[in-house]
């Protein structure tokens, strides 16, 4: 026990002296708390943070109903091809709309690195924060995210500000009542803000393009004055008629 | 105090009823050969344990707790596993002295365990040099690890052997200037005679106080070197050679040096035991008659066993404290301060005995 | 920010670069990159610093030549030139002429091609391979002759009979699959010779078919103690090349970030160095607290090694509402655990034994071998970015630049330890002053970076982390780059180590601090 710099005896003694605060520091953590997390019994009390990225998963509503339209845009976006969506176009209603078949992820070779669901226009997909993945086979890691004999939900509610969606009716609204001018009897694009309820529709379009734009305005209006106190987005789907069932 | 004794002469007696002489004597060595042999790997695994435990705690964490209840079964689980584990042999290791290595290091701790006095009468080998003879055999094992590797032609084994070949040689001189320090005030090398002193007189620690307690701590120190452990454990320093002289043994042959770490281990501590701290001689505190007598009731090996576990204990706060030495500054540590200064309090010792300053 | 460069040629490069050495005292390579130019043929970015004046210089050296490109070497101007060239010769094949060890230093020895060229097809050429890879003790040398043929010249790493002993890629000290050959007279090294390249990934050549978003998800797995600012250093220059500039917010939330960062590197520093030095005790106590920051990062970034944060325009989640008082719970925490390390750890007579005037590097030898961060400030050599040339918040906040004279294991080390005070202090003056704004720049759904050559660079937890961008103005990068903090360290193992002991590597190499992922990429 030395130090280079001093003399023999102020060194032994410095020496003691370290090893002797050493041994203090060790023996007062002999009578703290432990930290040793008890895993598999502490599973209850073990919540991950919501932000953590367990697995890709794509949420389903009760009705077994997806938000994905099959777009592909998160195939692009990942940077390892642990996505592959697989769609078919079917012909509903006279119109070629795009139908998620497949949406296959693959677990092992996924990074976590959150671009699928920025690229996401729609929601759909979402990490969960599960975090005991391991299998003892690999292909049991590639994993078809919706359910079998799911399909696409109705449009989804966007999570937007009053003038916001205000505007968006306001042109939705224009654009339906071009549309029903173009075409005279063909029903308007679809509200953003129609619900998954589809009752029977009452209004030509041209009607309810009218209407839907006075609401639109109406809305405008009483969230500037509110300023979001009160969400008069939240009234607008239901005053909107819907239309699917002509 | 009971007096073990009785029981083996007893036995003796009874044993020589029916059968000659050679015959008693071999069935006895064998008894004891069996005794020896489980109280080895019973102590080894509970230090094993206990050493776990202890770290744990040292570190805030819980240790083993899976297996059995606090983890009491991890041990037999791990032996179990060393036992199944299959012994590699290397095409380019010299295979004899490979082989050989850890027999030697195993029978060395197994010789010296022989030396502690675990109960009045309950010595096995006891005779006018046990001190003398304690301190030879335990230096046998620095054979098997320099055997161990030569034999194995790797590279960190070499380098390993030769580390702890310079390491054990020279505490060897520590110890045993602190084991003279010991003798000087007892004036016998005979173990049972040193503890039987310690039960009349008082422990050495307190009888020698000052020069005895500096004889201690050297002792703490060197004894912690012999058994290569940290912050000594260069031999094997796992962070500079993997695993040192036992990088090349697999299975039981691993499991050998492993054993033999730990009954080294208890065997140092025993030996602090027996000449520091009164062997199985209980606590007495003058005056206190009382008390006295309480202690004496508590069975010798009781006391012995409490008292070499309290100073494993010691040695394991000292391993989880400390980082490693350099070869460099061991060498250092131990030539220019631990020896001198072993030296000069043999000296004091030596003063001390002769004006008959002691208690 | 851009890189101006000086075009210069081949025959012309070496006396220019002696000029600048001598004339101009430019005596820190910063960044050497090697580039195939297409039908240009091949070039190298020297970017060039001077410590004393702090002008920066870059040249660029072309050589037309595609077939046999050949480049003077400048590993005699800057010592860390040595490997840098030895990594264009990799990666480019562009043999550098005078240099002394033209190895490979990541692929095989007997990898077909040269994969960062623009048609080097390696699938086809290199099938997989079964056997040993061979690792010759001999390297080779090419001199350029009178008539401009190349003479080729063996050199000796290992004599026949030295004792070498590998120390790794399986080693409990070299903190990750890294390979030393080391050859040793007693305990006494006598020669280290880095083996690179186990965990290769060749993030570069992967960079090169990635889009700008994609190549985020891979700088967290360089240096993944230092996650979030390799993201932040990759981030800032796309942000640059594209003139976005981030709300105040962001820059905060980055410089906060950072910081938090280098104080999990700098506490996994200590745990490791302590567990190198056989103080597991410590080890687990630096685990203890690193586990704080861990959760904190969690909970905002949902990652903890790799973090995923940072955004090209932001990040890519606002703060989480506890962070700020999680932040600080934790700052008066770690100062007490400080205390305790160093009261079990720093003050023990053993450690500094082992520490103290172990692996001296000169302030000279720092700068010509490319240490930066606190290897380079424990020899006296200032070179933290955030001082120099501060970035995003780091010029509203006050902070000690920690620099040691001695340049030995231990001012190495309590660089390191006094650099946690430092961004403690750093993250106390910011946590209350988060301004408001939002946490992400509007970006276009397809991020091109105007055409042109980029470099930018933050301090890292072990020093500068630059990136190296040329742009076509594709939708994907040209040529990335990344100025690796570990590569200069690992190459000064050799210098650091020889004479010393091999208990002494141990210790070198813990306070080093090299990180091998960021080595390899």
């Amino acid at each position: 026990m030395y130090y280079k710099d001093k003399s023999y005896i102020a060194g032994l003694a410095d020496g003691i002296k370290s090893v002797a605060i050493g041994l203090k520091t060790t023996m007062r953590e002999l009578f703290v708390k432990k930290i040793t997390q008890q895993y598999p019994e502490n599973r209850k009390e073990l919540v991950m943070f919501d932000r953590f990225r367990g697995c890709l998963t794509m949420p389903h509503n009760e009705k077994n109903e997806h938000k994905c339209v099959g777009c592909g845009l998160c195939q692009n976006a990942c940077p390892n091809d642990s996505i592959t969506v697989t769609s078919e176009m079917v012909e509903e209603d006279g119109k070629k709309k795009k139908v998620l078949v497949r949406h296959e992820y693959n677990l092992g070779s996924c990074m976590f690195c959150n671009l699928c669901v920025l690229a996401c226009p729609h929601n759909a997909i979402t990490f969960d924060q599960s975090f005991e993945n391991a299998v003892f086979d690999r292909s049991k890691l590639i994993l078809q995210l919706n359910n079998p004999g799911s399909k696409v939900a109705e449009k989804p509610k966007p999570q937007l500000t009053p003038e916001m969606q205000a505007k968006i009716a306001a042109a939705k609204a224009a654009k339906a009542a071009k549309a029903a001018k173009e075409t005279g009897t063909e029903g308007a694009e679809k509200s953003d803000d129609t619900p998954a309820t589809k009752p029977a529709r009452q209004y030509s379009p041209e009607m309810l393009a009218k209407i839907e734009a006075a609401k639109a305005r109406k809305a405008a209006k009483e969230a500037a004055a509110k300023a979001a106190t009160e969400q008069p987005a939240t009234e607008q789907p239901k005053d909107v008629k819907p239309e699917e069932t002509k | 105090m009971f007096n073990f004794s009785i029981v083996t002469d007893w036995l003796h007696t009874l044993l020589l009823s029916f059968l000659p002489e050679w015959a008693t004597v071999l069935t006895e060595s064998v008894l004891v050969a069996v005794v020896i042999i489980s109280l080895a790997a019973i102590f080894a695994m509970v230090l094993i344990y206990m050493e776990r435990k202890v770290c744990a705690f040292f570190q805030c964490r819980l240790g083993p707790n899976r297996v059995g209840k606090w983890g009491l079964l991890q041990l037999f689980a791990d032996v179990f596993k060393m036992l199944q584990k299959e012994i590699i042999k290397m095409r380019q290791t010299d295979r004899f002295l490979h082989d050989l290595a850890p027999f030697f290091v195993i029978t060395a701790s197994m010789i010296t365990i022989a030396c502690l006095p675990w109960n009045r009468g309950a010595q096995i080998l006891d005779f006018n040099i046990g001190v003398f003879f304690f301190l030879a055999v335990s230096s046998v094992s620095v054979v098997g690890i320099l055997l161990a590797g030569w034999g194995s032609n790797s590279k960190y084994p070499l380098i390993g052997a030769m580390r702890s070949g310079a390491q054990i040689i020279s505490y060897e001189i520590s110890i045993g200037l602190t084991m003279l320090t010991v003798i000087c005030l007892t004036g016998t090398m005979q173990i049972s005679e040193i503890v039987e002193q310690q039960y009349v007189e008082g422990w050495n620690i307190f009888r020698g106080h000052l020069p005895m307690l500096v004889a201690f701590l050297i002792y703490m120190i060197a004894g912690n070197a012999e058994c290569n452990r940290g912050p000594f454990d260069l031999p094997e320093s796992e962070s500079e050679l993997t695993a040192g002289y036992h990088t090349e043994y697999s299975g039981m042959h691993f499991g050998y040096f492993y054993l033999a770490e730990y009954m080294n281990l208890f065997i140092s501590a025993g030996l602090a035991t027996t000449v520091f701290l009164g062997g199985w001689a209980p606590l007495h505190i003058v005056g206190l008659d009382g008390f006295n007598q309480v202690m004496d009731y508590i069975p010798g090996a009781v006391w012995f066993v409490g008292k070499a576990l309290f100073v494993v204990f010691l040695f394991m706060w000292e391993r989880w404290t400390l980082p490693r030495l350099r070869i460099d500054h061991i060498l250092t540590l131990e030539w220019k301060y631990l020896m001198p200064i072993s030296m000069l309090n043999l000296v004091v010792m030596a003063l001390v005995v002769a004006f008959g300053l002691h208690f | 920010m851009d890189l101006s460069y000086t075009n210069i040629a081949p025959p012309r490069l070496r006396e220019e670069m002696l000029r600048l050495r001598q004339e101009e005292q430019m005596d820190f390579l910063v960044h050497l990159t090697g580039l195939d130019l297409g039908e240009e043929g091949f070039g190298v970015v020297y970017q060039l610093e001077s410590t004393q004046t702090g002008k920066q210089t870059n040249l660029r050296c072309i050589t037309p030549e595609r077939e046999n490109p050949t480049l003077p070497t400048v590993s005699d101007i800057w010592e860390i030139a040595n490997i840098y060239e030895r990594e264009a010769y990799d990666f480019l094949g562009i043999i550098f002429t005078g240099h002394p060890d033209m190895r490979r230093i990541y692929l095989r020895e007997d990898w077909v091609g040269y994969p960062l060229r623009k048609d080097d097809k390696p699938e086809e050429q290199n099938p997989l391979r079964m056997d040993n890879e061979p690792l010759s003790d001999t390297t080779v040398q090419y001199d350029l002759a009178e008539d401009g043929t190349l003479i080729k010249r063996e050199n000796v790493v290992f004599e026949p009979d030295d004792y070498v002993v590998n120390i790794g890629p399986q080693h409990p000290s070299t903190h990750g699959v890294l390979h030393f050959r080391v050859a040793i007279e007693g305990e006494t090294i006598r020669r280290v010779d880095p083996v690179l390249g186990y965990i290769h990934r060749g993030i570069e050549k992967m960079n090169e078919s990635m889009t700008y978003p994609q190549m985020l998800a891979l700088t967290d797995r360089m240096d993944y103690l230092g996650a979030m600012q390799n993201r932040h250093a990759l981030c800032k220059v796309i942000e640059e090349a594209m003139g976005v500039e981030v709300s105040d917010r962001v820059k905060v939330i980055r410089t906060i970030m950072d910081e938090l960062q280098r104080i999990d590197s700098h506490i996994l520093f200590f745990s490791c160095l302590a567990q190198d030095l056989g103080a597991t005790t410590a080890f687990i106590y630096g685990f203890r607290d690193r586990e704080i920051i861990l959760d904190i990062l969690e909970e905002t970034c949902g990652g903890r090694l790799i973090l995923n944060y940072n955004t090209i325009g932001g990040v890519m989640h606002d703060l989480h509402p506890n962070f700020v008082t999680r932040v600080k719970e934790f700052i008066p925490v770690m100062r007490k655990s400080l205390k305790e390390y160093h009261d079990l750890f720093t003050g023990n007579v053993i450690a500094r034994n082992r520490m103290e005037g172990v692996g001296i590097l000169t302030k000279e030898q720092v700068i010509t071998l490319g240490c930066t961060g606190g290897t380079g400030r424990a020899s006296g050599w200032h070179n933290d970015l955030r001082k120099l040339r501060p970035y995003d918040a780091y010029d509203r906040v006050e902070f000690n630049e920690i620099t040691f004279e001695t340049g030995d294991s231990f001012s190495r080390y309590m660089v390191r330890m006094e650099e946690i005070e430092q961004s403690l202090r750093i993250i106390e003056q910011l946590i209350d002053q988060i301004p408001e704004g939002p946490f992400q720049e509007k970006m276009k759904p397809i991020i091109k970076v105007p055409e042109g050559v980029y470099y930018s660079a933050v301090e890292g937890s072990r020093g500068q982390f630059g990136v190296y961008l040329e742009s076509r103005g594709d939708k994907s990068p040209y040529r990335v780059h990344y100025r690796s903090t570990g590569l200069p360290l690992v190459y000064a193992m050799n210098t650091v180590c020889k004479g010393n002991l091999i208990a002494d590597l141990v210790t070198i190499g813990g306070t080093l601090d090299y990180i091998v992922p960021d080595i390899d990429r």
